[in-house]
Parts: structure tokens; sequence; C-alpha cells
């Protein structure tokens, strides 16, 4: 049988998708349900002097009006973030109460007031309308940099300051004498914009209540539904863990904000139980837009030191990020260890010193985003190297090439934690050159200005930390979870298989991907295969998706239970072919004896394992298997994105007209599910680079790119047709060689194309690249060219 | 959504007296701004007056020297009008990017007059070409039709019927659009006919209007050069998050060139 690795099996999942037949909270429909509507803040900062639900209470249909009072009478706890991190004075992070409805006070726009529960969405809504909630309306601060500031207002007293913590990372002394001894210094001061996640789906929940074997369900739209269900359990209800199902069915793209534990599905359970009715409840999209966790928010300002030939001797970067309100649930770990520890990048940097302030402010809480602090570290490090090679006038790839890591010297040992295991940098520099025709951008430039455009090209040679990650080394920066997956490998006695993974799939293609590793590991068919994920009854307690980490660990975890199963497997043919045990070797489905003809198929072994008749006496019978599989390091994707620009001065659109793309992801499993993911990942990028950008008033908090209208999503027609290839470093430390791939594409593009912007416009500008913006400076540059 | 009474008559005459007799009684024609609205509980009609059951309407007609449209008439169906085509190419291709093909399905071209959105693409063709629009008691011509922000010259209980637009000699549309909605932040419909040379901009302003002195410029000699240097005031132009009323005011000026090269 051909083998399934490395073939573009098309995606099993995609059939039920694409004719509407997929099943996701908002068509799941419990008997007598009843819905909910959350009343929120329409402040961003003030006071509850009072609430008054009477009138909603009498309301039509109305079942139940809950507010923070009722849930602290239950000791509903409130939302936890699960990572500490420690200030440079060894202090750990403030962590202000966040909870679920809010007490005395509100802190964003959007913020959970009351919930009004009714026989239908309408009564509900309507309802809703009828709390009354008499506000003091305080001054909001939304700017990370005015919060930190003295006389900024505070939003909680246990964070004076509006500082969640001060960090640091690298070597400061080390650091700052490398800057000594520079033959050049480069700065750069960037904004990495706020971004609104926008899955497809909204988020979801539905909470219900079995009276008679007093258990909770809790439907959710979650990335790891076994993390919710701890996190609810432990840390919020103060419940035991198998009176709470949790079911992640299938889920509509997540982006990271499906990983956290938040307010709605905590509430919908609760009342659930209060009520003795299901409670559904199903975000509207201006809802998604106020109260998903946000993603990036940081301000930096960054030094590169570089000597006379251009090698880097240090690097230092100071940021400020935003967290919004109140910390969501792995928070505090985006702007520290999930993006510092990136800030060497593909290079050789032997110094680098790293500071990062985190505030609070009257936004929605920010967590992570595609990427999650990684997309951050490129950008910091990647347009200032961009830069750096404009002031040194040295071609930008090859200063990049200068100051690589040589693909001899893994594994390499970064000044910021990370070792990294693997990787051929040059190499994917050289194919993205070839496929962007590096060596024909010269002409077009000049052709564009023949036609008074501007062109540009830019680079982004990018690195991540993915297949997140091992206990221990998290567990020593303050994660409050270990970060391993796990597996069930159960055969049928007629032979098909069902998996059961603590990954969870919301548009990775999951039950494809692993279908095809367990098809090759067995020789069977894939036909025979069945994924199952995202329900905490089925599936062993597993961590979830998010890092790039489903294949690399979660793939792995099947693979040790497969492995478990093999050999097992070789005992039983070992009975059955009257062999020693040693001599039995597996391959493409069959148990040989080696040297020999005599051999049995997998299917005859897992029916003997059923019906042992004639069995090794001292072997349990059945055929399945767990595996739970712990990394050893993260994984390393790599690669460079080169983009390509033209600008019509006139206006200030800019034309995306060339992508080349190379990353090594190792071994890849599924080429045209890592071909999509690529795609995407880039789409969100340029999304980033070009149009997205949450925007609050300054002065009123209020959320004014609330909507499509005003928030603007990448469409088609921004992209161009993206030139794809891939290089394979095969990652050396877990089973399958895999590094991961969902994030690579929103890590680079941002980098890469505001490099190939601010190259056509020859001057710097922030993030998003909107039309005003760059026809300004498109104008500068003529009123420039002109004095000159 | 809140509730409301429906209403499907079968004549504009019965449509005016549900409208008139409700309290807050709308008319609904596509739908496509009525209703999100509707749904988004930002609007609570007492009654809504669905006039897709009134005949004839929606007829495409190339008469004496004009094009005229029925009030129901979708975008799709002015788009894909050979006749609106070969009459007023660019009243068509206008009618082709407006929205998004499930807009484009269902907006009308009454709806989009009545309601008079600041970004709306329509205002600027009706303002260009300077048709006229025929209600269910009178006609205006358009130069009196566009009052403000979501004002019209409609009258409580005034129904348009039709738009009828004179076939002009040249015409041209150019929108400039907005990244996130895709209306228009600065749409230019210029046009040389029997109402003379006209610039009529939507999206810049509270409502469409006409640039007096591009006009001016186009009359004397019909070239995008003849607009060089001409600058439209900043003030009185809408300003949001994605463009400031100094670069839409810049934009006209981009817009109207490439308006006048699409027109030939």
């Amino acid at each position: 049988m051909a083998l399934q690795m490395g073939a573009s099996v098309r995606r099993v999942e995609d059939y039920r998708f694409i004719t509407g037949q997929g099943t996701y909270v908002d068509d799941i429909n419990r008997p007598g349900q009843s819905y909910a509507v959350f009343v929120r803040s329409p402040h961003a900062h003030a006071k509850i002097k009072s609430i008054d639900t009477s009138k909603a209470a009498k309301a039509p249909g109305v079942v139940a009006v809950f507010t923070g009072k009722d849930t602290a009478a239950d000791k509903v706890g409130g939302l936890i973030c699960g990572w500490v991190v420690k200030s440079k004075d060894g202090q750990p992070h403030k962590a202000p109460a966040h909870p679920v409805l809010a007490l005395d006070t509100v802190r964003y726009v959007g913020d959970h007031v009351a919930m009004v529960i009714a026989d239908t969405l309408g009564q509900a809504k309507d309802a809703a309308e009828l709390v009354e909630v008499d506000y003091d309306v305080l001054t909001p601060v939304i700017d990370p940099v005015a919060a930190v500031k003295a006389g900024a207002p505070l939003l909680h007293a246990d964070a004076p300051g509006n500082v969640c913590y001060d960090w640091e990372l690298g070597d400061k002394a080390a650091t700052e004498a490398a800057f000594k001894s520079a033959a050049h210094v480069v700065k750069l001061d960037l904004y990495n914009n706020r971004l609104i996640p926008n899955a497809m789906e909204p988020r979801a929940a539905i909470g219900e209540y079995d009276r008679a074997t007093d258990t909770l369900t809790c439907y959710s739209t979650s990335q790891n539904p076994h993390v919710l269900r701890l996190i609810l359990c432990a840390f919020i209800y103060g419940m035991p863990e198998h009176k709470l199902r949790v079911v992640a069915p299938d889920v509509g793209g997540g982006f990271g904000s499906k990983i956290f534990c938040y307010a709605e599905e905590t509430a919908c359970t609760w009342a659930a139980k209060k009520i003795n009715r299901a409670v559904k409840w199903t975000a509207e999209r201006s809802e998604s837009f106020m109260s998903d966790a946000h993603g990036r928010d940081h301000q930096t300002h960054a030094e590169l030191a570089v000597d006379k030939d251009g090698k880097f001797l240090g690097l230092r970067v100071s940021t400020v990020a935003n967290l919004g309100a109140y910390l969501s649930t792995f928070a505090t770990c985006v702007p520290s260890y999930l993006y510092a520890t990136l800030l060497a990048g593909q290079y050789t940097t032997p110094a680098i010193y790293a500071e990062v302030k985190t505030a609070f402010t009257n936004t929605a809480p920010v967590d992570a985003y595609r990427g999650a602090g990684r997309p951050e570290a490129t950008y910091v490090v990647e347009r200032i190297v961009e830069i750096a090679a404009r002031q040194l006038k040295m071609d930008p790839a090859e200063l990049r090439r200068r100051n690589f890591i040589a693909p001899g010297a893994f594994p390499y040992q970064t000044p910021v934690a990370l070792q990294y295991d693997s990787g051929n940098y040059n190499l994917a520099l050289s194919e993205a050159l070839k496929l962007a025709d590096y060596a024909g951008f010269q002409a077009r430039r000049a052709e564009s200005e023949r036609r008074g455009k501007l062109r540009g090209i830019g680079f982004a040679a990018y690195i991540e930390a993915c297949g997140i990650a091992p206990s221990a080394v998290v567990g020593s920066l303050g994660c409050g979870v270990g970060l391993w997956e796990s597996a069930q490998v159960r055969f049928n006695p007629t032979g098909s298989v069902l998996v059961y993974t603590g990954s969870h799939s919301h548009g990775q293609g999951h039950e494809t991907t692993f279908a095809q590793v367990v098809a090759d590991k067995f020789g069977i068919p894939i036909e025979n295969i069945e994924i199952v994920h995202g329900d905490t009854s089925k599936v062993p307690m597993g961590m979830g998706t998010y890092g790039s980490r489903s294949l690399a660990v979660g793939g792995s975890a099947i693979v040790r239970a497969c492995d478990k199963l093999i050999e097992k497997g070789k005992k039983i043919a070992a009975h059955l072919l009257e062999a020693s045990v040693q001599d039995i070797e597996f391959a493409e489905g069959n148990f040989k004896v080696a040297g020999t003809d005599k051999s049995v198929p997998i299917g005859q072994v897992v029916f003997t394992s059923y019906v042992p008749h004639n069995y090794p006496k001292d072997l349990e019978p059945g055929f399945e298997e767990s595996g739970f599989y712990d990394p050893l390091n993260f994984t390393y994707p790599a690669g460079t994105h080169i983009a390509e620009v033209e600008i019509d001065p006139d206006t200030g659109v800019i034309a995306v007209v060339n992508w080349a793309a190379v990353d090594d992801f190792g071994k890849i499993v599924n080429p045209m599910i890592v071909e999509g993911q690529v795609h995407g990942g880039i789409a969100q990028g340029i999304g980033q680079a070009l149009l997205e950008g949450a925007v609050y008033d300054k002065e009123s908090g209020q959320l004014l790119t609330g909507s499509f209208m005003d928030y603007t999503m990448p469409r088609a027609d921004d992209l161009p047709s993206f030139k794809v290839g891939t290089t394979e470093t095969p990652c050396p430390h877990n089973p399958l060689g895999v590094k991961g791939c969902g994030e690579a594409g929103a890590i680079a593009a941002p980098a890469a194309l505001m490099n190939a912007i601010t190259d056509a416009l020859g001057t710097e500008i922030d993030m998003p690249a909107t039309q005003e913006k760059v026809w300004r400076a498109a104008q500068n540059r003529r009123m420039r060219a002109a004095a000159e | 959504m809140y509730n409301f009474n429906y209403h499907r008559p079968s004549s504009v005459a019965d449509a005016a007296k549900l409208l008139s007799s409700a309290s807050e009684g709308k008319l609904l024609a596509g739908g496509q701004t009525l209703l999100p609205t509707i749904k988004q509980r930002l609007n609570k009609p007492s009654d809504l007056i669905d006039l897709g059951g009134i005949k004839d309407l929606n007829t495409v007609k190339v008469e004496g020297g004009k094009v005229v449209i029925g009030a129901l008439t979708r975008h799709a169906d002015v788009a894909g009008s050979d006749a609106v085509r070969k009459a007023i190419a660019a009243l068509a291709s206008l009618a082709g990017a407006i929205g998004d093909p499930a807009v484009r399905n269902r907006g009308t071209i009454g709806g989009s007059l009545a309601n008079s959105d600041p970004a709306a693409d329509y205002p600027a063709a009706v303002l260009g070409l300077g048709a006229t629009i025929h209600t269910n008691s009178r006609t205006i011509a358009a130069d009196d039709y566009f009052k403000g922000l979501f004002e019209t010259a409609l009258n409580p209980g005034e129904i348009i019927t039709a738009v009828s637009f004179p076939v002009p000699e040249k015409a041209g549309y150019a929108k400039f659009p907005n990244p996130a909605s895709r209306y228009a932040m600065v749409g230019v419909f210029v046009a040389k006919g029997p109402a003379g040379v006209r610039v009529a901009v939507t999206g810049a302003g509270a409502c469409a209007f006409r640039q007096k002195a591009m006009e001016a410029a186009l009359a004397k000699n019909w070239s995008a050069a003849a607009l060089d240097g001409i600058k439209t005031s900043a003030d009185e132009l809408n300003s949001d998050i994605h463009g400031s009323a100094e670069y839409r005011a810049h934009l006209i000026g981009v817009m109207a060139k490439r308006a006048v090269a699409a027109a030939g």
C-alpha cells in the first residue's frame, strides 16, 4: 500500500463542512433549552452604583436574571490566568480579580454586567433592555504607555500604576558592552497593532445540568476542552472534574481566541444548574468584536548593534504591551516567554537584552492570537535587520546571510533561553530568492517607475518556537500546566481503528493528517481510521491545540500508542507463527518472521486479541493502547518570506504583487494541508500589515472598529497568488520529525510586507499601512525628491 | 429584532395608505440597509410595508433619450441590462460594483436613493447625470433631491416609483472603496450630455454633491488634464478612521480624473 505520509490526501472532514453538515455548538439544541443574553457595559470605565433587575425579571418568558452578586453568593470564582511571570524584582505578576459578572466596577466596553435567561432569545433580548444599571462613569485609559504613566486612571487597586509586570530577559551588561564596541547602532520604534481575531464561527456555549447524576455538561467553542474543564472545576466552580463534561464539537476557527476560559461559558454552565435547564448563548458578531480576547498591541523601541562588517553584536528591546482590562487565561506568557525568547531570530547575535512592561487598560483582554508573541518578535527582529541593511547600504539578503546560524551549529543555544534544534536558514533564503526572482527586481522596479508607481521588496527570515512545549521547561518559567499530549488508539475486533486525541481540530484537518500517520504505522487503509477529539467524556485528558503543537506533540503521542500496539502485536504474532518475539518484524501491515516467508496480517492479530482462543497465556486480551508525549524541546520552524509591492502614490493603494514563501516545517505529512495553512497564515499577516487594527476612542474608550463595516479583514482581492516552497530539516527530537506549520505565515508576513512597503516609500510607517498613511508618505517622498 | 406588523400591498397607492396610517412605518424594498438595522435593534418600525408585491416597479426602459429604471429594480438587473449598458455604460458598471453579489441581487435603486447613504454609489450617478426622480406624487430633479446626511426631498409618505436618466454623450464613474465596508469612500461620476457637464461626488460629504469648479474646467476642455490643480475644499467633508477630510478632498481630484478617463 502506498505511504500516506507526504501525500496530499483530501481532507476527510470537508465533506461535512462544505455541505453544511458540521455540528457546531450553535447547531446543538438541548431539550427545554433556554437562552442567555449578557447585559454588557456601555462604558469603558465606570463604577456600578446599582443594578435594578426587577423589571427584567417580570418580563415575558424570563427564567432568571443574574448579576455578580448571585455568582459571588454561590462562590463562583473569578476567571484565572494560568502562567505566573515574575517581575525584575522577583515579585509575581499582579493578578487582579476577574469576576465572571462584574461586581462593582466595569473596565471595558463589553464587560459583563448581568445575564438574562428566557424561554426564547427574543424574550431574553427584550428583558436585557429592561435591566437598569446606574453607572458612575470614570475616566478610561486606552493606551498602554499612557496607562503606566503617573497620574493615569487606575483600573485595579491591587495593580499600582496599572502595571501587571515589569520583566526582563537576557544579559543586560553583556548587551551594553556590545553596544559600546559597535560600529553602527540601528534604532527603531514600532507599534505592533492590536488585532481582533474574527474566527468565522463566533463563540458559543450551552450549559446543561443532569439532576439524576448531578452532572454538568458544557458545550463550548473551545480549542482545548480538557483545559477548560480543569479551569472550571479546579479554579472557578470548585467541583470534581468527573462531574463536568466539556464538549467542543466542530469549531469554526480559533486562531488562539478559543483557547481561553471566558465569562460566558462559565456563566451558562453555572446557571444551568441554578435553573435546572439548559442555557444557550451564541455571540453575535458585535459581541465577538467587543469581548473575544484581542491580540498583539505592543509598543517597542529596539536597537541593534552592528560591527563594521555587518555582524550583529547586540540587540536591546524595550516593549510596553497592552493586556487589556483583565488577565485572560494565558495573557501573561504571550508578551514575555513567547516573545522575547525569539529575539535572536535566525542570527548569531551574541548578546540580547529585552525588557517588557505590561499594562492594564480599559480595553478587552489581550491574549494569544495566531503566533502569540512570536509574530511580535519576528516583527522587531526582521524590521530592524532590514533597516540595518538600508543604513549600511548592504543587500538585505547578504546581511542576513552574514549573521545566520550555520547549518552545522545545531543544537544552538541562543542568548535568550531557547536551544534551537535544527535548521538551514541560508537554504530557505536562497530558495526564496529564486522563487521571488530577486535578481529581476530592479528591472521590475524601473518598469513600475515608468508607470509612476513605487515598487518595493521586503524580507522576513522568521523563526518560531512551536510544538509547545516541554512541561518541565514551561513549568520552570511559571506555566501552571504541563504541555504534553495524549492519545488512545483502539482497534475494533474487525480491524478498524478509533484514535482519540487530546488535540482539537478547529480547521487544521487533524481528522485527515492524524489518520495518515496511523495508516502508515499499521499499513491499513485510511478509510478504516476515525479520529475522535473534543469531548472530555470520550478522550483521555489532553492539552488541546495552539502554538502549532498538534502534530509535533499530539501526533507524537499517537505514534507512541501505535508503537505499543505494534509491540503487543509482535507477541501475538510470535505465538501464532510459533516463533520468538525477537524474530518478528512488522512492516506494511504484516507481522513477519525475519528471514522467512511466514507472516500474519495485522487484522488477524487484532481479531485474535479479541477472540483469544489461541493466545499467549500471559498477555492481556484486546488491542488498545494509550500514549502520552511530553516533548523534549520546542520545535523551530523557520524560513524566508519575500514580499513585493507596487504602490500608487496618487492614492496610497498598495498592490501586493508577488509573494514567495519558503518554509522549513521538518517532515510534512500532508503537503496540501500545509500549503493551506501557509496561505491562511500569510493572509492573516497581510491583514495585520495592511488592513486590520482595533481602534478604541482615546477619550471615551468606545470600540470604533466594532463591526466589519470598520474593521478591515483581508479579502481575496487584497492578496496575490502565493508562491510557496519548503525545505526540510527534520525535527531531531520527535518521532515524526515534524515542526508545525499553523502560525508561520502570520509570523513571517507582517515584517516581510512592511519591509517591502517601507522600501518602496523610503520612509518608516507603522502597521496597518492604511491608504492614507501610505499616500502621505508617498507625497513626502515626492517632496523630498523635488527638494533634492 | 423587535416585533412589527408586516404588510405586502399590491399597489403603490395601497403602500402609501399603509405608510401614512402607520405610527412608525418603513418601506421595505431590497432591505440591504433596513434589515440589518432592524436585526441589530437599531431600527424599530411599527409597520414594515414590503413593496415586493407591487408589479411593474422593476422595469428598465430606454425611451425618448432616457433610461427609465423602476424603483424596485435590483442592482444586478441594472448591471446586467444590455439596454442600460448600451445607453449609459457607466451606470451599468456603477451598479455592477455596488456591494457584493448578495447585495446586488437584493438591493434596489429606489431603496438606495430613499436611504441616501452618504457613501452609496447611485446618488453620484443620479446627480452626475442630472436624473429625475419620479414619486407617487411628483417628479424631483436630482439637484433638488439630496438634502443632507440620510436626508432627501422626499415628503413623509412619498414613495419613489422610478428614476429617469437622460442619456449622455459621455459618462464615467470612478470609486475609491472604503477598505472595510467597500462603500464609496470617494466616488466621482462625470458626464457630458443633455444636463450639461456635471461632476458629482459621493462618499466624501454628508450627501452627494456637485464639484462646480471641475464642471467648469471640463466644459471648456473635456480631459483629465483639465482637472490638474483643481482642489476641493476639505471643509465639511467626512473624516473617519479610514480617511481624513483632507485625504478625501485629494481623492476627489484623483477619482474625477479617472472617471473622465473612463468616460473617454
